[in-house]
C-alpha cells in the first residue's frame, strides 16, 4: 500500500485563533476554519512525515480511535483539504525549496477532486471590511 | 464581510486579539496627491530589522490580516525582503499602492509571494483628471499598465476611487474602466485631515448634492430605498455595541513604530521601538479608553436618529476634538442618504441661532446691505 505525504500549500495565509486554525486560500481568498483533526493534519504536514505516522502518533493519541479507521478518515480529509489547495498531497515526499512562500515545488504532488464525505473545513468567501 | 470572517472577528474581539493591522512602511511617495493627509518626508523610518522583528511580534500576537501601505511601499528598497518575511509568517497580506513602480517582474514576484490583494488608487478614467490629482504626468497610464501586469499574473486587484471635487463626475467612468480591466472597484467620499491637524484639505470634499447623487446610484448602493431609508430607533443591544473595529480587533502602525487605533485615528498609544507590540495592544491606557466606548456613551450622537446606522468614524471625531463626539463628514453622509439632519447638525444650527438671538440687542433688526457693484458681480 502506498503512503501519502502532505505539505502545507505555501500560497495560503494561516493563523491559529485560540486553537482554531484560520486558513485563507491563495487561489480565491476563500476563508476556512479547520476543526481539531484538520488542524493536526495542517500542523503536521511537513512534506516528509507520511500520513499513517501522523495518524498513529498524533491523531490516535489525541482521540483514542482505531488506527485503520482513523487513517481512512484522515486520508479523506487530506484529499478534501488538497481539493481546496490548502494542502499538497503526494505519494512521494514533498520537497519545499523555500518554505513559507510560494516557490515550493512538490515532486509528484497532485490536487484531487473533492470527496463526497462530510466536510470538515468550513468555508466562506472573505470580504472587505474597513 | 463574510459570515465566517465575522465569526472570527467576534472571537478575536472576545479574546482581545488584533486580527488586522495596517502597517505603513514609509510616508515617502512618488506622487503628490492633492488630498493626501501625509507629509512625504522620512523622519526616521524603522529599519529592515526593526520591521521584521515587529512582524514576528505581530504574528505572535495573533495578527492575521496585514495591510502594507504608505506612502508608496515600493519606494522601500527592502520591500520584497519584508514581504517575503511577512509571508513566511503566513500573514494574509494586502497591499495598498499607486502601482507606478510595478512592472512585469514585480507583478510576478507578488504572485510568487502569495499576496492576497493589491489595492490601487485610481481617481479618474481621464488622464487629465487623475494626473492633476496625483500631480504626476503620466501616472494614470503607469498605474493602469501595472493593473494589467498584475491581472496577467492572476492577482486580485481592487481599484480605490476617492471622490473629491476634482473628480466628482468621473466615478461612473472609473467603474466602467474597472469592469473592462476585470477588477473590483470601491468608492470613498471621505477626505481625511492632515496628520498635523491641518484641515484645509477638507475643502476638497464633495458637496451634499454630489453625495445625494452617489447614494441614490443603484449601481453603487443596490436597493436605493433601503439604503436611504430613515433608520429605525436602535435597541439597547445596539447601543451597547462598539463603534468600529479600531482598537478592538484592528490597529495601525506608522513607519516610525507608533501604534494608533487606526490610520484615521491619530491617538498615540505607544511605540514598538520601546514597548512590545502586544503590550501596547493589551495595556495601553489610550487603547483601553478607545475600547471602553460604546454607542450609548457618545455625546450628541446617542440621541441622533442615525446612531444605529451611521458610519461615524471615531478617528475623524477625535480629529474634530472629541473621540466620543460626532464626525461632521459622517453626519453629512447620513443627511445626504436620508434627508434627516443629524443631532450634531441640529445642535450646531441651534447654537448658531442662539448666537444670532444673543446678538439681537446689538444689531439692527432689519439689515440692509448694499447691493454688490456691477463690476464685482460680474468678476
Amino acid at each position: 500500500m502506498s503512503r501519502l505525504y502532505m505539505a502545507r500549500n505555501p500560497r495560503v495565509a494561516a493563523r491559529s485563533l485560540d486553537g482554531e486554525m484560520m486558513i485563507m486560500s491563495g487561489r480565491d481568498s476563500t476563508l476556512f476554519t479547520l476543526n481539531k483533526t484538520a488542524t493536526i493534519l495542517w500542523q503536521s504536514a511537513d512534506g516528509t512525515t507520511p500520513l499513517d505516522e501522523i495518524v498513529e502518533h498524533r491523531i490516535c493519541v489525541e482521540f483514542e480511535v482505531e488506527p485503520a479507521e482513523a487513517l481512512q478518515d484522515a486520508e479523506t480529509l487530506a484529499r478534501e483539504l488538497a481539493s481546496h489547495e490548502i494542502l499538497q498531497i503526494s505519494e512521494q515526499p514533498i520537497l519545499l525549496r523555500n518554505p513559507g512562500i510560494g516557490e515550493s515545488r512538490a515532486e509528484g504532488s497532485t490536487t484531487v477532486e473533492s470527496t463526497t464525505g462530510e466536510s470538515r473545513a468550513r468555508e466562506s468567501r472573505a470580504g472587505e471590511s474597513r | 464581510m463574510s459570515t465566517l470572517l465575522q465569526e472570527m472577528s467576534e472571537k478575536a474581539l472576545k479574546l482581545n486579539i488584533p486580527l488586522s493591522v495596517q502597517l505603513d512602511l514609509t510616508y515617502r511617495c512618488n506622487e503628490r496627491c492633492v488630498h493626501c493627509y501625509l507629509d512625504h518626508d522620512d523622519h526616521g523610518e524603522m529599519t529592515t530589522a526593526e520591521i521584521k522583528h515587529l512582524l514576528d511580534e505581530m504574528a505572535d500576537a495573533g495578527v492575521f490580516i496585514l495591510t502594507l501601505s504608505g506612502g508608496e511601499i515600493f519606494l522601500r528598497k527592502d520591500f520584497f525582503d519584508l514581504l517575503e518575511h511577512a509571508r513566511r509568517l503566513m500573514f494574509c497580506v494586502k497591499l495598498k499602492t499607486n502601482a507606478v513602480l510595478i512592472r512585469e517582474r514585480e507583478a510576478a514576484r507578488l504572485r510568487d509571494l502569495g499576496v492576497e490583494s493589491i489595492q490601487i488608487s485610481i481617481y479618474s478614467h481621464r488622464p487629465e483628471v487623475h494626473d492633476a490629482i496625483t500631480l504626476i504626468p503620466g501616472s494614470l497610464k503607469r498605474s493602469l499598465d501595472a493593473i494589467r501586469f498584475l491581472k496577467s499574473q492572476g492577482l486580485k486587484v481592487i481599484i480605490a476611487n476617492v471622490l473629491m471635487t476634482q473628480n466628482r463626475h468621473d466615478y461612473p467612468g472609473v467603474r466602467a474602466l474597472a469592469a473592462e480591466l476585470g477588477v473590483e472597484c470601491t468608492l470613498d467620499p471621505t477626505i481625511t485631515p492632515m496628520m498635523d491637524g491641518n484641515r484645509s484639505v477638507l475643502e476638497l470634499a464633495v458637496d451634499q448634492g454630489t453625495l445625494r447623487q452617489v447614494f441614490r446610484d443603484a449601481a453603487l448602493v443596490g436597493d436605493v430605498d433601503e439604503f436611504c431609508a430613515i433608520p429605525a430607533k436602535p435597541d439597547e443591544s445596539e447601543l451597547d455595541s462598539t463603534p468600529c473595529s479600531a482598537g478592538h480587533t484592528a490597529c495601525y502602525v506608522s513607519p516610525y513604530g507608533e501604534v494608533f487605533p487606526c490610520v484615521q485615528f491619530p491617538l498615540p498609544t505607544g511605540n514598538v521601538r520601546q514597548t512590545r507590540f502586544v503590550d501596547i495592544w493589551r495595556h495601553s491606557d489610550q487603547m483601553n479608553e478607545v475600547r471602553s466606548i460604546r454607542l450609548k456613551d457618545l455625546t450628541t450622537c446617542t440621541s441622533c436618529t442615525h446612531v444605529g446606522t451611521c458610519t461615524r468614524c471615531p478617528g475623524l471625531a477625535f480629529m474634530e476634538g472629541n473621540m466620543r463626539g460626532p464626525s461632521t463628514q459622517d453626519c453629512e453622509k447620513s443627511f445626504a442618504k436620508t434627508g434627516v439632519p443629524s443631532a450634531n447638525m441640529l445642535a450646531k444650527k441651534a447654537a448658531a441661532g442662539n448666537r444670532e438671538n444673543t446678538n439681537l440687542g446689538h444689531v439692527n433688526l432689519v439689515q440692509i446691505r448694499a447691493l454688490p457693484s456691477l463690476a464685482s458681480a460680474t468678476a
